[in-house]
């Protein structure tokens, strides 16, 4: 039965060669190789949900007047077609609602598996040669979903959504010398833009933005399958020529077919049992109206944080503005940070001299220098990222707004610095005591053998005993 | 505890009427007015002044961290009492903003240690310097979707559009869950600390009674999508992901994969 | 129910028998190594299989029930949810503890292939040795290939007014355009009091032209004796009124916070704030910027009060409106 499948199969595709390596193509075990898969099943359960929502969407800011009397508080508003397509989504379609949530949910949750896949790629070499192709693959894949998912959620032109769109606009119009004709060209005028701005963004959203990441998720994948994947030396079987892993069927498929699927549930479960952007409590948005305690989506809190921590200064030079405030906060800072990531594999080589090639994976503790940089990196933006959120802590907490962000203006320099060292400090200890463990067993190890040796043949020559 | 309050109370009460406070002009006859005037003697004179008159001048800066609600004999600046009528007595008492823990703080709600004899023995007092009264607020009639639109014109850049509270440099708007209607309605007509003041001519009582509405709704907001995380947006949001999402995930990719030392 | 479990039984049975009677019968040439029978992780696993389809079920119920229960949305993700999680669960016991995960040594493919290297080389050069100008050659490639992909790229100009930035200084506001409420209604001088912050919009602009960033006003009034404008703003007050530009000129969100101090001695002083990133300026003197990023002034549109007591704008703003570009304090807001 089996094989008669198989039979027809090759007959038809001649694939059988193909199939039969892909069946035992090896996947060395360690869980934090999965980060990365719980970020492709995020990706397809977005492009699965998205798929239905647009099938409601209208992507027109055309004014209407919202008549759905399921939803009282904005009964007779005046707002755009997006907007209202969206609350209709959410509060009158019958399951339309989880299938949103469950869309937004999974967007975060794409982001945050992508950072964390990003953290064990970089904290254990993984992007070392022969891979940085891999990994500039990844970075990018990264910043397109940044700009996908903030494409996302200004489509539906609430009070939040728009607050952040225009904020977006800002930054852009503060790129010096070509911020205004970029701007112009892309909203197809002035904030809040013509008509066409929303078909653009909707396009972008649905279609280019996802074919993008789709094709670059699939050369991402085609090259670690044709590399094959890293591995940590668990084993002495394991070494720079040698994989060890589980392979692909019977072992892996089960497991990995149960994490897409445990993934989609968890998705689901967040979907349906919490709120998240409550988009029918922002209202419609206006130029003229705001509201307090707008945020981005996690992912750019950390832009919203520097946006906020730059002091109240444009650059001119004899009163003439060369670089308006945001470009620092919302342009220059995230510059800095994917331009540290895309270099750190050239920079490393630069400065090891390293130019092998690398299968073994290292521990953290095995290479203090990247470990500290990466956390002095990691903690620069997570501690920016924590200045973001200082007005609700201020709500929460009572802490004085203007006092944090002073505070903060000054840690982001010192913080990062110091965990920095005591990042390359811990792993230079790790590695000492490690060393003192090993030359320990060693000597026990020896002198087992020898006591061993002593007490069961003692010896009749004494030259064995001197060998 | 109360005990104590109420004898001390008693006491003050007792050497205001004796003492030299009322020199402008005595206690109103109205047996709760008077009641009020002792009240005010013990819990308002030193910063509010005599008559309600207001002290604009700083003799002792003795504004300390201790419990300073208790405090009786501090002397501060206050503002004028006279005209502010009924409508401010009753909001600033009842809802804890005063008295004041020490002079230059921004009041916030608090839990109120006067009865409810004695609130309403000092707003008849504070209203018998004119002023307008208490208001009576009717959310029934008002509309919550033209509430939300005022709201949002008027009050969501400080307290948020769900009315959750937010941030001004310098003060915090606080969250309006805690409001009553009346509560509410005196607000916006008072303008407490740094709040903007909203006439009859800004917004009518019409008006009100819709924004009224719309903060009533906003204590029970429609919650059709589950966990409503404090209908703040994001921040919370956040949260979930990084310290429910993402946990959970992680123990699945640990129950699937193996660990280094195993 | 005794018949149900007969069924559970002999299904079991027979899937078991069919598994046994599979078996190859030379163990040696197996290619996955034979492992002995787990039978109460196969048991689980067909439990979880059948509470999954129960919850897959129940999703199809309380979807077709729909409106007529409360939390319709609560119930939809819990069903699916869990019956994804089910199979979920069902998929991690087959892997874990019914198939082989035995592990599998294998050697890295080569570092590199020289001798395909050197094949594709030469296959390359050996099929260019007809061009004896192959330098020209190139050139005349990258020059067709980069004006073609200019071409191609240049209709792409036309989504937007790529130069047209002079539309940056428009603004509605002409001298004597009436600044009203949201409804259309004129403002009065005697309208704007202290301590609160009014929405103004010109005269006569539809819905549409309300959303221009230049067209949005925050009025307030400040006691005239607290104005300490700077030279150039002197009588762009109508005794006391301040016309602000609504617009952040940080990041273009609406300013729509006004700290307007109850009692001014201990209190902190009257201020226009925008809740995106906080910045706070000044109305007193001119829309300074005392805390937060914006690295400009708010503009400020002259007023008058006219004979009937209406406000009126007097000319333009003092500065372009709205958010911040390169070179934007050379200009001046036309009307």
């Amino acid at each position: 039965m089996t094989r008669r499948g198989v039979r027809w199969v090759d007959q038809r595709t001649a694939s059988a060669p193909l199939l039969r390596k892909a069946l035992r193509y090896l996947f060395p075990d360690h869980w934090s190789f999965l980060l990365g898969e719980v970020a492709l099943y995020a990706f397809v359960v977005l492009v699965a949900t998205g798929i239905y929502l647009t099938f409601f969407f209208v992507d027109s800011t055309k004014e209407v007047v919202f008549r759905g009397d399921y939803y009282p508080p904005l009964y007779g508003q005046k707002m755009s077609e997006a907007y209202a397509s969206v609350v209709h989504l959410s509060l009158a379609v019958r399951a339309g609602l989880l299938l949103r949530q469950t869309h937004h949910w999974a967007a975060n949750i794409f982001i945050a598996a992508i950072v964390l896949h990003l953290f064990r790629i970089f904290f254990t070499g993984a992007y070392r040669k022969p891979r940085e192709l891999t990994y500039w693959l990844g970075v990018t894949m990264l910043t397109l979903a940044l700009l996908e998912a903030y494409l996302g959620y200004s489509l539906v032109d609430d009070l939040m959504s728009g607050m952040g769109l225009v904020i977006g606009y800002s930054v852009g119009l503060a790129i010096p010398f070509v911020g205004q004709n970029l701007m112009n060209w892309l909203f197809d005028g002035m904030f809040p833009g013509s008509p066409k701005l929303w078909p653009r963004m909707y396009i972008a959203h649905v279609l280019i933005f996802p074919i993008l990441i789709g094709l670059l998720l699939g050369a991402h994948l085609l090259l670690v399958a044709m590399r094959h994947h890293t591995q940590f030396r668990r084993t002495k079987a394991q070494t720079e020529h040698t994989i060890v892993g589980v392979p692909a069927f019977p072992g892996q498929a089960p497991r990995s077919l149960g994490l897409m699927v445990g993934t989609t549930g968890i998705l689901f479960l967040l979907g349906g049992l919490v709120q998240i952007n409550p988009i029918w409590l922002w209202g419609p948005y206006h130029t003229y109206s705001s509201t307090n305690g707008a945020q981005p989506d996690w992912y750019l809190g950390w832009l919203i944080g520097a946006l906020r921590l730059v002091p109240g200064f444009d650059l001119t030079i004899a009163g003439y503005t060369l670089v308006p405030n945001p470009f620092w906060g919302g342009a220059a800072f995230p510059l800095v940070v994917f331009g540290f990531l895309y270099l750190w594999p050239w920079l490393e080589r630069k400065f090891t001299g390293d130019e092998a090639f690398h299968n073994l994976l290292d521990g953290p503790r095995d290479a203090p220098a990247r470990t500290g940089i990466g956390v002095g990196v990691v903690s620069w933006v997570v501690l920016v990222f924590f200045a973001g959120s200082s007005d609700r802590v201020f709500v929460t907490f009572g802490l004085s707004y203007t006092g944090q962000i002073w505070a903060y203006r000054i840690l982001v320099w010192v913080l990062p610095a110091l965990f920095g060292l005591v990042a390359w400090w811990i792993c230079k200890e790790l590695q000492a005591s490690e060393r003192v463990v090993r030359v320990r067993h060693e000597a026990e190890a020896e002198a087992r053998l020898a006591r061993m040796r002593r007490s069961s043949e003692p010896p009749r020559d004494p030259s064995t005993l001197e060998s | 505890m109360r005990a104590v309050v109420t004898i001390a109370i008693l006491v003050g009460a007792g050497l205001l009427g004796t003492g030299s406070a009322g020199a402008a002009s005595g206690p109103p006859r109205k047996p709760l007015a008077a009641y009020g005037y002792h009240l005010y003697g013990e819990y308002c004179l030193s910063c509010h002044g005599a008559n309600a008159a207001g002290r604009m001048n700083q003799t002792s800066t003795s504004s300390g961290s201790g419990p300073g609600r208790e405090q009786k004999q501090q002397n501060g600046i206050g503002p004028s009492l006279q005209g502010v009528g009924a409508l401010a007595a009753d909001f600033y008492l009842r809802t804890g903003y005063m008295p004041l823990r020490h002079i230059g703080m921004q009041p916030r709600r608090e839990p109120v240690f006067l009865s409810n004899h004695q609130i309403r023995a000092l707003v008849a007092y504070i209203a018998s310097f004119g002023g307008p009264p208490i208001p009576k607020p009717q959310p029934q009639t008002g509309d919550v979707s033209k509430g939300l639109e005022l709201f949002t014109e008027h009050c969501a850049g400080c307290h948020q559009v769900v009315a959750q509270g937010g941030v001004v440099t310098g003060a915090l708007p606080p969250a309006l869950v805690n409001a009553t209607p009346r509560q509410v309605a005196e607000a916006v007509r008072i303008g407490p600390y740094v709040m903007p003041k909203f006439s009859q001519r800004d917004l009518t009582d019409r008006q009100l009674d819709s924004i009224v509405r719309y903060v009533e709704f906003t204590k029970n907001p429609s919650r059709p999508g589950g966990w409503g995380l404090g209908y703040l947006g994001p921040v919370p949001e956040g949260l979930v992901t990084w310290f429910i999402a993402i946990p959970a995930l992680i123990v699945l990719c640990l129950l699937l994969g193996r660990r280094l030392r195993s | 129910m005794t018949r149900l479990r007969n069924a559970i039984i002999s299904a079991l049975v027979l899937l078991l028998g069919r598994a046994r009677r599979r078996r190859p019968r030379r163990e040696e040439t197996r290619i996955v190594p034979p492992q002995p029978g787990h039978l109460a992780a196969e048991l689980a696993v067909l439990a979880l299989l059948g509470l999954s389809s129960s919850c897959a079920i129940a999703f199809i119920l309380v979807y077709a029930l729909g409106d007529s229960i409360p939390n319709e949305t609560q119930f939809l993700g819990a069903a699916l949810g869990l019956a994804l999680l089910c199979l979920a669960t069902a998929l991690i016991l087959v892997g874990l503890k019914l198939v082989p995960s035995e592990e599998v040594a294998e050697e890295y493919p080569p570092h590199e292939h020289p001798h395909e290297q050197q094949l594709i080389a030469e296959v390359i050069d050996e099929s260019g040795t007809r061009f004896t100008r192959s330098r020209f050659f190139k050139l005349g490639l990258l020059g067709a290939g980069g004006t073609l992909g200019l071409a191609i790229l240049a209709p792409a100009v036309s989504f937007g007014p790529l130069f047209r930035v002079g539309d940056f200084l428009q603004t509605p506001w002409r001298r004597g355009r009436r600044l009203v409420d949201e409804t259309g209604k004129p403002y009065k001088a005697s309208d704007i009091s202290e301590k609160n912050f009014y929405l103004a919009f010109p005269e006569g602009t539809s819905d549409e032209e309300k959303e221009q960033m230049a067209a949005s006003l925050v009025v307030i009034r400040l006691p005239q004796k607290e104005l300490r404008l700077p030279s150039h703003l002197k009588g762009y007050d109508a005794n006391g009124i301040l016309a602000y530009s609504r617009i952040c000129t940080h990041a273009g969100c609406a300013i729509t916070l006004y700290r307007a101090p109850l009692f001014q001695p201990d209190e902190p002083r009257p201020a226009l704030v925008c809740p995106c990133h906080y910045s706070t300026f000044d109305p007193a003197t001119g829309g300074t910027v005392t805390f937060g990023p914006a690295g400009r002034d708010l503009p400020l549109l002259p007023v008058y009060k006219d004979s009937k007591g209406y406000l009126r704008a007097k000319g333009n703003f003092d500065g372009p409106v709205g958010p911040s570009w390169w070179g934007v304090r050379l200009w001046k807001a036309q009307p």
